[in-house]
């Protein structure tokens, strides 16, 4: 076989968030990683993990944005790790676990806790998709279908200064989960979805920040979709008031 | 179950790793009414798992060359359609030719499909040109056949979620440092939880290795001898759905040669080469770029598509080195019962095989451990429907 080609490195130097179960309080440990231009925090996570300290957790599956396991704050923005290169970060990288969730250990949070309101919104994961254009469905296919874009990572969450300060609060991504039902019902309850979505700590506990969308690795846009979901349940009042037999109730 | 099985408490086994075959094989034991502890070093499909490329295998890609595979395939395609609704994006496959020398191949590779029970639809060029406007049109005709995109995590952990569910104890961030072994034979691991540090001794009737390319540094902690040899491959994310379907090149299976649509991504893989340590991979650039060379071959336009992300993924290739008297249970996959092949009792490892054939290879081990401990049991797994991917995160 040939030799594998091999990429020259620099040193990146990692702050790494630690608390394990028991510990009074957190702290941070440094490591030092010789890693390419095209490797990311993951990698150099991993190779801490390999090489130096086994029992540093932190949660990952695919590496390329598409299973949302490796949300992380990276030198204070929330992000994922696995499309995070070193080379964008500078050599000091600080990784710390995402806010608004509860901390199981160094990185790792407990995603019951994004998952309980999420799951309330009923949202399908896979939508109907749009053809490339110009493109025919082929024989068989009724509907050309997707995944939806959400990946349910939770930087929405972290990012998100309302969810910092209000534990009732569904928070963006079940709210926008109750958006897509609400757009797309498919199979699922949209009257319900609104209802969950239409609530004191719901789309009307938002403060317009945008700082979800803004942090989204996956372009599913929480802010705008709470505002879609403003304008829906604002249109349904209306319907209801004036007596409208087709009003979600 | 046999007079004195039945008379004691349930029979209690423990899974180390937790990939698709560990969550397949917890799900399925707990069925058969076996009481099971599942212990993963870190998340669960943090392993080869998750890192796949995400195709739901039709068995058109093995169908020429290894029938035995392709019927798997097929047959677990259609089952896993069933027991995992909503969690697959069903946009069927196309081979396509761009060659005349894939040309040639097309009538082979047709009659092989539908010997496998793969349904194969010729599809002309101008067809296909409209089925996949980006597809290079120097194409000369493609094959359709019922290929999809899977979650290579979402759709595991609906085993997972089921087998916790059922009453599974599932740990992840638990890594075993000892594999306890009393006169030749397995009563249980030591673990440390990575969470707090803490160690202790779990007791197993029985412990099944289910560490894919991992089994080898596992088996050896009980001296024991697998015969898996890590083969990593490289994967290329790009920005930007360039197909409706899978698109796999129509030539004996090489490098770079299927694209998947996936969510707003299409992956591009894979390539082959070997590692003593899974742990660490490395990405060869030189690799990345064929992908990219590859790929275009199919579709031009993904030469220029932003690279989102580039990975390897280690598959557990079973070599025919060492103690190769196990189990042989298909080409794909091997099932050792290490009493056979090592003379150590108590102790099985599953490795090999792929993300579609999760449910099969959790069958087949499930076979082996339940006639081990007595426990006579049909499998439910080919129509037992699993609880969504969230409900593992739930109580």
């Amino acid at each position: 076989m040939a030799e594998l080609q091999t990429t020259p490195t620099h040193p990146v130097r990692f702050r790494v968030h630690r608390r394990k179960a028991g510990d009074s309080g957190g702290r941070f440990d440094t490591f030092e990683v010789p890693l390419d231009e095209h490797r990311t925090v993951l990698d150099g996570l991993v190779a801490i993990r390999t090489g130096q300290d086994p029992s540093l957790t932190f949660r990952h599956s695919c590496f390329h944005a598409s299973c949302g396991t490796c949300g992380m704050r990276v030198n204070g923005r929330d992000v994922l790790a696995c499309v995070t290169k070193v080379a964008d970060t500078g050599p000091d990288v600080t990784v710390e676990p995402l806010a608004n969730l509860p901390l199981v250990s160094d990185l790792v949070v407990e995603m019951g806790a994004f998952y309980g309101p999420f799951d309330r919104a009923g949202r399908p994961l896979v939508r109907e998709s749009e053809l490339l254009p110009g493109g025919e469905r082929a024989e068989g296919i009724d509907v050309l279908t997707r995944y939806e874009d959400c990946i349910e990572c939770g930087i929405c969450v972290s990012a998100c200064p309302v969810a910092g300060s209000d534990s009732r609060y569904a928070g963006p991504a079940a709210l926008a989960a109750a958006a897509r039902v609400v757009l797309e019902p498919r199979d699922a309850d949209a009257p319900a979805a609104l209802r969950f979505a239409d609530d004191e700590h719901g789309i009307w506990r938002c403060h317009v920040a945008y700082e979800c969308t803004e942090a989204c690795p996956s372009n599913a846009d929480p802010g705008g979709h709470i505002m879609r979901l403003r304008r829906a349940a604002t249109a349904n009042r209306v319907r209801r008031w004036f007596g409208a037999g087709r009003a979600a109730r | 179950m046999n007079e004195t099985a039945s008379l004691r408490a349930p029979a209690h086994v423990l899974i180390v790793g937790g990939g698709g075959t560990g969550g397949a094989l917890a799900h399925d034991l707990l069925l058969r009414g076996v009481r099971v502890t599942l212990v993963e070093r870190g998340e669960i499909t943090s392993g080869t798992t998750g890192r796949h490329h995400g195709l739901l295998h039709s068995g058109a890609r093995y169908a020429v060359k290894d029938k035995e595979s392709a019927v798997e395939c097929i047959e677990e395609n259609t089952i896993l359609r069933r027991i995992c609704p909503g969690s697959f994006e069903l946009n069927d496959g196309l081979f396509v030719a761009i060659t005349e020398e894939d040309v040639a191949y097309e009538p082979a590779f047709v009659e092989a499909c539908l010997e496998s029970g793969i349904p194969a639809r010729r599809v002309s060029r101008a067809e296909a040109l409209r089925l996949e406007p980006h597809l290079n049109p120097e194409m000369k005709l493609a094959v359709q056949i019922p290929d999809g995109t899977m979650d290579a995590m979402r759709m595991p952990l609906r085993f997972f979620a089921t087998a916790r569910h059922n009453g599974a104890v599932i740990r992840p961030w638990t890594a075993v440092t000892e594999i306890i072994v009393n006169s030749r034979t397995v009563t249980g691991v030591r673990v440390r939880d990575l969470t707090s540090g803490a160690e202790e001794v779990v007791g197993a009737d029985l412990v099944v290795n289910a560490t894919g390319p991992w089994a080898e540094i596992v088996a050896r902690m009980a001296d024991c001898d697998v015969p898996v040899q890590p083969s990593p491959g490289v994967l290329l994310a790009v920005r930007g759905r360039w197909c409706n379907m899978v698109l796999n090149r129509l030539h004996p299976s090489g490098d770079g040669d299927i694209i998947v649509p996936q969510r707003g991504l299409s992956v591009i893989g894979t390539s082959s080469w070997v590692v003593e340590n899974p742990d660490d991979l490395g990405v060869p650039e030189d690799h990345v770029e064929r992908m990219y060379s590859e790929g275009a071959k199919l579709v031009p336009a993904v030469r220029n598509a932003e690279r989102r992300a580039a990975w390897s993924a280690a598959r557990p290739l079973i070599g025919s080195r060492g103690a190769s008297t196990g189990r042989e249970l298909s080409r794909t996959f091997k099932c050792f019962d290490h009493a056979e092949t090592d003379g150590v009792e108590g102790f099985v490892t599953i490795s090999g095989g792929k993300g579609t054939t999760l449910r099969a290879m959790a069958e087949k081990t499930a076979d082996v451990v339940c006639a081990k401990l007595g426990i006579d049991a049909p499998c439910r797994t080919r129509d037992t429907v699993l609880l969504p991917h969230s409900a593992y995160y739930l109580n």
